[in-house]
């Protein structure tokens, strides 16, 4: 019974992986909110207390963690994954009209300071068109890049590279 | 209503746009040269020695005084305030590499009547070859007249000569000329111990660094901080005059380029544009600035006017064109772009006509900067590893300086011979600025109080 278990996530996990490869291997997206309090039980309340809507918090669970599109090396296109996420932002940002976001664009530790800044940007203008082409207003999407400056992942490989090259949606409050 | 009062000039003082600044430095006094009447032409006569400059012995005692007075400059006096001006002459000269000096403190302190008729038993006996005397004295007006000398032992005759007049603030300024003299005279370059550098002092841990703009001597005195952390302080450049400083900071939330006025303090825009502005650059001669915008995503290289006024754009590509570094003469500039695919290094026009790429090497070739020389070019070179290396203005005669991990950010010193940069670990992101010269051999790491990175040299100070 574990073992079936256990193989179905290796399976799963490397399905995973082949599909997006610019999904930083390794790394689950955060676990959506209120799992947790969903299985709380007995005591529920009849409202239950999630997070508010409009909040960061309230976008990535519903989003599926998807708030977060990875790049290759030195690269700022939208593959598949990547629009699919930023296709479930659209969503989002259709559903609640008062929401704007900030998309901030980041580069991994491997590159010169300046170019990186300058990478950042581009990462961040690409996920910014690619949202106005599915039709978000692109008044409600600003861009900030922080280039190498402020990573996610701590490590000095190709993981954790991959996982800060990225652009992050941030709803603004 | 007394509180309405003293709340109004408050209010009045407080700046519009957040702010990020620490109390300003001063301002750098001038430094009088003393002009020889006497026309005995040192520079003119010829150094006996011929060996390799780091097996050449050169003995640097304490400066001598003519009577120990007390000074702002030293709570001993004098006396010891030439120890220290000795100290700073072999320390210049040891961390530079190329020399391996004896300092005063494993050497007999001449006496005041000595500096101009030297002891020579007494130093070729230490196996000098080469002897640097030095007097400090208290004027009456307050100011410090320093003296410097070097002698050829073998020769027994006196090489060089420079005196200088300094407020006691800018005593340390006397060390770094005596210096500079002695490095010139025997090395046939130019100056550059006194000098500045300013750079990213870097705290906290790899994802919360707290990145401030810093500035201190060429030697790592008189350290002092320019912002306060709050916001990220990156890339700093010193104009050519000191008087400026161009860095970018995100103190509105947005990386931007900022004109930081060290006499006053206060700062403003490179440009009023809401869109991101990176890589500040001065011209060799102060009046313009090139700095990199990106608009809708795409960078590229604008020059506008230091006083200010309408920017011209110079490069016009899909790619990122980034930095730019003017050659001494001003008619041209090198910078990086990726137009071809990768960061590779290109030559323009000042105008921005002329635009062709130099680097073929192979892997990526990234943050040019010219020397002020105008021989070569210094680059952080990517094939693997980051390293810094230099190459000639049409791309040739690449050759490899360093062997880091990741070393990046070249920046030059003063006279051309001495690049500056910074090397982050492995792992931990730890950063900290490195010097090399320009055969590879001489490289070490400068000290600064915290981690640091980003060093742009300024130029020789007047």
């Amino acid at each position: 019974m574990n073992k079936k278990i256990a193989s179905f996530a290796v399976i799963t996990g490397a399905l995973a992986l082949s599909a997006c490869k610019t999904t930083a291997p390794e790394t689950l997206p955060p676990d959506p909110v209120p799992a947790t309090s969903a299985t709380g039980g007995e005591t529920a309340p009849t409202v239950p207390q999630g997070p508010q809507v409009g909040s960061q918090q309230h976008f990535e669970q519903m989003v599926g963690g998807q708030n977060v599109i990875f790049f290759d090396t030195d690269r700022y296109n939208i593959d598949s994954a990547d629009a699919a996420a930023l296709q479930s932002q659209a969503q989002y940002l259709a559903r609640y009209p008062a929401v704007s976001i900030t998309v901030e664009g980041h580069a991994d530790e491997r590159g010169t300071r300046e170019y990186n800044l300058a990478l950042g940007e581009r990462r961040a203008n690409a996920a910014k068109n690619y949202l106005v082409s599915i039709g978000v207003d692109a008044g409600r999407i600003q861009t900030v890049s922080y280039g190498k400056e402020r990573p996610v992942a701590l490590g000095s490989d190709e993981n954790a590279w991959a996982q800060n090259r990225r652009a992050v949606s941030v709803v603004i409050n | 209503m007394k509180i309405t009062l003293f709340i109004a000039p408050l209010l009045s003082a407080a700046p519009l746009v957040a702010q990020d600044l620490d109390s300003p430095p001063p301002a750098a006094g001038p430094v009088e040269t003393v002009e020889e009447g006497e026309g005995e032409g040192g520079l003119t006569g010829s150094v006996s020695f011929e060996g390799r400059l780091d097996d050449l012995g050169i003995a640097i005692p304490g400066f001598a005084t003519d009577a120990d007075r007390p000074t702002p400059a030293n709570a001993s006096g004098t006396g010891a305030l030439g120890r220290e001006l000795g100290r700073i002459v072999f320390n210049n000269l040891k961390n530079n590499g190329l020399f391996k000096p004896a300092g005063p403190d494993s050497l007999p302190q001449p006496s005041f009547g000595q500096i101009t008729a030297p002891q020579w038993a007494t130093w070729s006996n230490r196996g000098a070859e080469m002897l640097v005397h030095g007097f400090v004295r208290a004027r009456s007006d307050g100011k410090l007249a320093v003296g410097c000398y070097l002698y050829d032992m073998a020769l027994q005759s006196e090489l060089v000569r420079g005196g200088w007049i300094v407020d006691p603030a800018d005593w340390r300024r006397a060390g770094h000329k005596c210096a500079d003299l002695v490095y010139s005279r025997l090395t046939g370059e130019s100056p550059f111990f006194d000098s500045r550098i300013a750079y990213i002092a870097e705290t906290g841990p790899k994802d919360r660094r707290v990145k401030r703009l810093a500035i201190m001597d060429s030697d790592g005195a008189n350290h002092r901080f320019i912002t306060t952390g709050r916001a990220t302080a990156l890339t700093p450049r010193y104009s050519p005059d000191y008087r400026r400083l161009l860095y970018l900071s995100y103190v509105d939330g947005n990386p931007r380029i900022y004109v930081y006025d060290i006499g006053t303090g206060r700062q403003t825009l490179v440009t009023q544009s809401t869109n991101p502005t990176f890589a500040p650059r001065w011209s060799p001669d102060g009046k313009w600035i090139l700095y990199s915008m990106a608009v809708a995503g795409n960078t590229d290289i604008y020059r506008v006017s230091a006083d200010g006024g309408p920017s011209v754009r110079l490069t016009n590509t899909p790619g990122i064109d980034i930095g730019g570094s003017y050659s001494p003469d001003g008619s041209q500039i090198v910078f990086e772009s990726d137009r071809s695919g990768s960061q590779q290094v290109y030559v323009m026009n000042a105008d921005g006509s002329g635009q062709k790429r130099i680097s073929f090497m192979g892997g990526r070739a990234a943050t040019p900067e010219w020397s002020p020389r105008g021989d070569q070019i210094a680059f952080t070179h990517i094939a693997g590893d980051f390293n810094i290396a230099v190459m000639n203005p049409q791309g040739q005669g690449y050759r490899r300086l360093t062997r880091g991990w990741q070393d990046e950010a070249p920046t030059w010193a003063p006279n051309g011979r001495i690049i500056q940069f910074f090397r982050t670990e492995r792992g931990t992101g730890r950063t900290g600025l490195w010097q090399v010269d320009l055969t590879g051999e001489n490289e070490r790491r400068l000290p600064t109080p915290v981690d640091a990175s980003d060093p742009a040299w300024g130029p020789i100070l007047p």
